[in-house]
């Protein structure tokens, strides 16, 4: 305390310090009148022997121990009183340095909800996906089988293991019946997750029900969109697909499953199911369902170890079932981090961004490490001044720090300051497929990363400034009476240095930037293979209960009757031209697919693990209201109903996959039920195959070859449709029209996710998008900073030489060549710098190979075309002060001295 | 400028013990300590002023010495010093070391060596 005390008695101490020593001063001179000197004679001398009266109050002020804390309120004071004096170079320094923390805070805070914690659940390294590999049968994430589950839950590696299946379901019995997700998972789902409810309670982990349970937990989301937030909510019940179901429970605001699909994760009930028994099949060992598994470790077990125990009880379970596991299946069960699972995807994206905003940071700092250095060289004299009447260098230094790191601290709280007040407007321009469970909130994590970048940011740019005190030549600074701006060569060498740094770095984010833009235009131009103009899809879900009596849609026979009149109605419809009805998965684009087993006829299956295929079933006008073509044989009919034999259509990816150099037609195969029917064996009917029609991007618009299989809707009975209608639409009008003619058929029917097929194909180029969008913003801040930075340097070095160059005028020198020279320093700058960009381009473009689709990393164009544009920018920046040289008067220049 | 002696280069902490002594002697000012230490030294010694008082309020820091403002010989207030009990101890303490240590020193410089 006694510092602290000291520090606010502060001035009382420097009084006391003063009387002190003139005291002793006072009687030393006395001394010397009683000795016999005349008075002044006394003084003076007793000034040489006192020697420096300052000196000895800093010595003792050291000695006091509060110095430090003294001196830095000192340093703050003259920094801010230096500020005040420039407020334009002060503004520009600290919003500088504002957007550039901003900006980099902003990317880290996306980086902190989704790569640093990734999973907002408690021991999260414990969490682990499980997939099973059939490597045999190119297999991988084949499904669990349930008797495989049993294995693993008693196999003592996991605390918990968990089988989740999602769906969704009409919620009716409230106002307007909607589509709600839900999951069907193992009752400890919520314990392995280790999250307890806000209202009620969650399902008993130990519960053995083999079928399901009545018993559902809702989200926060469900609860406050269908039930207001009532507070008694717990014990009522909700309809889901006609079925009566008890609510027990309410999870918190943040709780979100850690699905893989923006789906999974947007999940607003759970229901428990034990997967033993109705609506599931009876266990069978060879039987893989297409769930996903998680599981919690035993705790203090890590990943690897778990995955070793595993790899042992595979081995030896395939030794005691070979029927089950034939050796060529080679069966293996792999474990993945959650964590690893859940934003496996985005990681390279997001640490691109975070490099890109770090470059464009450090570009940042290096401007205002250029402006402080021109202030420096300003201030040379006055640093001069000071040492000469004895602050120590270290001091000087130490001030020198002291003003950039206020600065940059000043521009970090501007930069959070901005933050805050965009932060609606930044969220909006996240895409939502990004996978991230945490809400993004600016929290003690991002604040403290915001004040490492500040003072990261204040020592770098405040690095070069102090050197140069710290070595100031004193009797030359000196002796340069009163012309302080004459800065040292080394000074100005320093300026070129950090331009040219500048100048790399910025080629670096635009070569980054336009690879990426490059990649995103090339995907855009994809041909698509059908035509999305003018079309545009609208869902609806039909109910599927629990009791198969009580389906009014369970045979295809039913259901044909509902799509036909469904039809009939829709092309009513104003503008409408065309209609048709497909399952869900036959959306274009659209992400959640739906893949089922394949069984070929006459093939051998090597082992009992059949390969997947993308299957949706479609209505005879979906191909041409599609504009997708037909290669070979025919389409379907209207003829291709319950009555007839079963038909499927494959398009050319599926028949060069399985039929290469064959005539596909005709060949038949089997295929695995859909996901609902979860534990089905294959249909005992064989699929003829009657048409193959050209690929299209239909799956993704990065793979125009992904195997596609095609089903007639009049044979089959999906429960997720599609309306397409194509025609001269009115997109606003289109849901509420479509919602009225279902609801007609039948009112308690949901219809949702209305969109034109256009903006299904921007969607999902949405990811790409966005990070394209960022890069390229701050490679144009960049590119705008780094212009900035060698417009200064340019002036700055055309008007130290101002007297120079009138000498050169008066002498002859024609201006054109003045102007050339200039232009010639300007250029020489920023080819180093383009130089070394291009070397450090190399190596990042490689880095992110993985973000590109349909140009090489080392793209010529966008080297070449980068180069260009930098160098033009560069020369633009240069002309300027070049002028300004041109023009100078030699008779002004050279009456300046 | 600092620090320096016109006769002797005072070892590391010598001051210290110099002023302290001369404070032990009654409440006193930093310019009589200065005379003081010339005086009884017979001029062998002069403190100055550059040393004097940074070690003064070091030691005042460090809660050896104490002081207090009070009018002086000649009617100007100054400021007095006087040992607090730690400096009293901390000054015995430090002078039987210095009296072994330089007892030791002179023990050996004044040697025959032949110990050895």
């Amino acid at each position: 305390m006694g510092w602290l005390r000291r520090l606010f008695s502060r001035e009382r101490l420097e009084a006391d310090l003063d009387k002190e020593l003139r005291f002793h001063f006072e009687n030393q001179v006395a001394d010397k009148v009683r000795s016999g000197l005349p008075e002044s004679e006394a003084r003076r001398l007793t000034q040489i022997e006192f020697g420096g009266i300052e000196q000895i109050k800093e010595d003792c002020r050291e000695r006091r121990g509060t110095m430090w804390l003294e001196s830095l309120l000192q340093d703050l004071r003259f920094a801010l009183r230096m500020f005040a004096k420039s407020p334009g170079f002060s503004a520009i320094a600290i919003l500088t340095m504002a957007l550039g923390i901003g900006a980099t805070t902003a990317i880290f805070s996306l980086l902190d909800a989704t790569l640093l914690h990734p999973l907002p659940y408690p021991h999260p390294e414990e969490l682990v996906r499980i997939e099973d590999d059939l490597p045999g049968a190119g297999a991988t994430d084949a499904g669990i089988s349930i008797p495989e589950w049993k294995d693993l839950r008693r196999s003592g590696i996991f605390q918990y293991v968990v089988l989740q299946i999602i769906g969704s379901a009409n919620l009716t019995g409230v106002s307007q019946p909607s589509r709600m997700q839900y999951e069907g998972v193992s009752p400890a789902y919520f314990a392995m997750l280790g999250v307890k409810p806000e209202l009620g309670h969650t399902f008993d982990p130990q519960d053995q029900t083999a079928g399901f349970t009545l018993d559902v937990v809702i989200s926060d989301g469900l609860w406050k969109r269908a039930f207001g937030s009532d507070p008694h909510i717990v014990g009522r019940s909700l309809r889901g697909d006609n079925d009566l179901y008890r609510v027990i429970g309410v999870m918190p605001p943040g709780f979100r499953d850690p699905g893989r699909t923006v789906g999974e994760r947007n999940t607003e009930q759970w229901a428990a199911l034990g997967f033993s028994d109705d609506p599931a099949q009876a266990p069978n060992r060879s039987l893989r369902l297409p769930l996903e598994t998680v599981g919690r470790l035993k705790p203090g077990l890590t990943v690897a170890a778990a995955q070793s125990q595993l790899d042992a009880l595979t081995a030896s379970l395939r030794k005691q079932f070979p029927d089950d596991y034939p050796a060529d299946s080679k069966w293996t069960v792999r474990l993945v981090p959650l964590e690893e699972n859940v934003v496996g995807n985005v990681r390279q994206s997001l640490i691109l961004l975070l490099g890109a905003v770090a470059l464009v940071l450090l570009i940042g700092c290096v401007n205002v490490a250029n402006l402080l250095l021109a202030r420096a060289s300003a201030r040379s004299r006055e640093m001069a001044v000071r040492q000469a009447l004895g602050a120590a260098r270290k001091r000087l230094v130490r001030q020198l720090l002291t003003e950039s790191l206020l600065l940059s601290l000043l521009g970090g709280v501007a930069g959070l300051v901005i933050l805050f007040c965009m932060k609606g407007f930044l969220l909006r321009l996240i895409p939502e497929s990004l996978p991230r469970l945490n809400d993004l909130s600016i929290n003690w994590t991002v604040m403290l990363f915001a004040l490492a970048a500040s003072i990261a940011a204040g020592v770098i740019f405040g690095l070069a400034p102090a050197r140069q005190a710290g070595r100031l030549n004193l009797a030359s600074t000196l002796r340069v009476e009163g012309r302080g701006s004459k800065g040292s060569t080394e000074q100005t060498r320093t300026r070129r240095v950090l331009v040219v740094t500048e100048f790399a770095l910025s080629l670096v984010l635009m070569v980054a930037a336009g690879l990426l833009l490059r990649s995103f235009w090339d995907l855009y131009q994809a041909p698509l293979g059908f035509n999305p103009q003018h079309v545009m899809s609208v869902q609806l879900w039909l109910p599927s209960p629990n009791d198969p009596k009580t389906d009014i849609y369970g045979t295809a026979a039913q259901e044909a009757v509902f799509a036909r009149e469904l039809l009939r109605r829709s092309r009513l419809l104003p503008g409408v031209q065309e209609a048709a009805l497909g399952s869900e998965p036959s959306i274009p684009l659209h992400h959640d697919g739906n893949r089922s087993a394949l069984i070929v006829e006459g093939r051998q299956t090597q082992s009992k693990q059949p390969p997947l295929v993308e299957r949706s079933e479609v209505t005879p006008e979906y191909f041409h209201l599609l504009k997708i073509p037909v290669l070979r044989g025919r389409l379907f009919n209207d003829g291709d109903d319950e009555n007839a034999p079963l038909v499927a259509v494959i398009n050319q990816a599926m028949a060069e996959t399985y039929w290469r150099g064959e005539n596909p037609l005709g060949k038949r195969l089997r295929l695995g039920r859909g996901r609902l029917g979860v534990g089905l064996p294959p249909s005992k009917t064989w699929i003829t195959i009657v048409g193959v029609i050209a690929d299209a991007r239909t799956e993704s618009l990065a793979n125009a070859s992904v195997p596609q299989l095609y089903l007639s809707l009049y044979q089959e009975t999906p429960k997720e449709l599609a309306v397409f209608l194509r025609g001269d639409l009115n997109a606003s009008a289109i849901p509420e029209e479509v919602r009225a003619i279902v609801q007609s058929v039948n009112p308690e029917l949901p219809v949702y996710g209305a969109q034109t097929l256009d903006d299904a194909v921007s969607a999902s180029l949405e990811q790409r998008r966005f990070s394209m969008d960022i890069v390229a913003a701050f490679a144009i801040t960049a590119l705008l900073l780094a212009a900035l930075g060698i417009y200064g340097v340019i002036s700055y070095l055309v008007s130290e030489r101002t007297r120079d160059i009138g000498i050169r005028l008066a002498l002859g020198a024609q201006r054109e060549k003045i102007m050339a020279m200039v232009l010639r320093q300007g250029l020489g700058l920023a080819m180093a710098g383009a130089a070394l960009g291009l070397v450090g381009s190399v190596v990042v473009s490689h880095l992110m190979a993985g973000l590109l689709y349909g140009v090489m990393p080392i793209d010529p164009l966008t080297f070449v075309g980068v180069t260009l544009v930098l160098t033009g920018v560069a020369l633009v920046a240069c002309y300027i002060p070049a002028r300004r040289a041109m023009h100078i008067d030699p008779m002004i220049a050279l009456r300046y001295e | 400028m600092k620090n320096t002696d016109d006769r002797f280069d005072l070892p590391q902490g010598t001051l210290d013990l110099l002023i302290m002594r001369v404070v032990a002697l009654g409440p006193i000012h930093g310019y009589a300590i200065a005379q003081r230490i010339q005086q009884i030294s017979r001029d062998a010694l002069q403190v100055q002023q550059g040393s004097l008082y940074p070690a003064l309020h070091r030691l005042e820091y460090k809660k050896l010495l104490n002081s207090r403002w009070k009018p002086s010989e000649t009617g100007r207030e100054a400021k007095f010093y006087e040992l607090t009990s730690r400096g009293r101890t901390h000054l015995k303490v430090e002078t039987e070391n210095w009296t072994r240590l330089t007892d030791v020193v002179s023990l050996i410089l004044k040697g025959t060596l032949e110990g050895i």
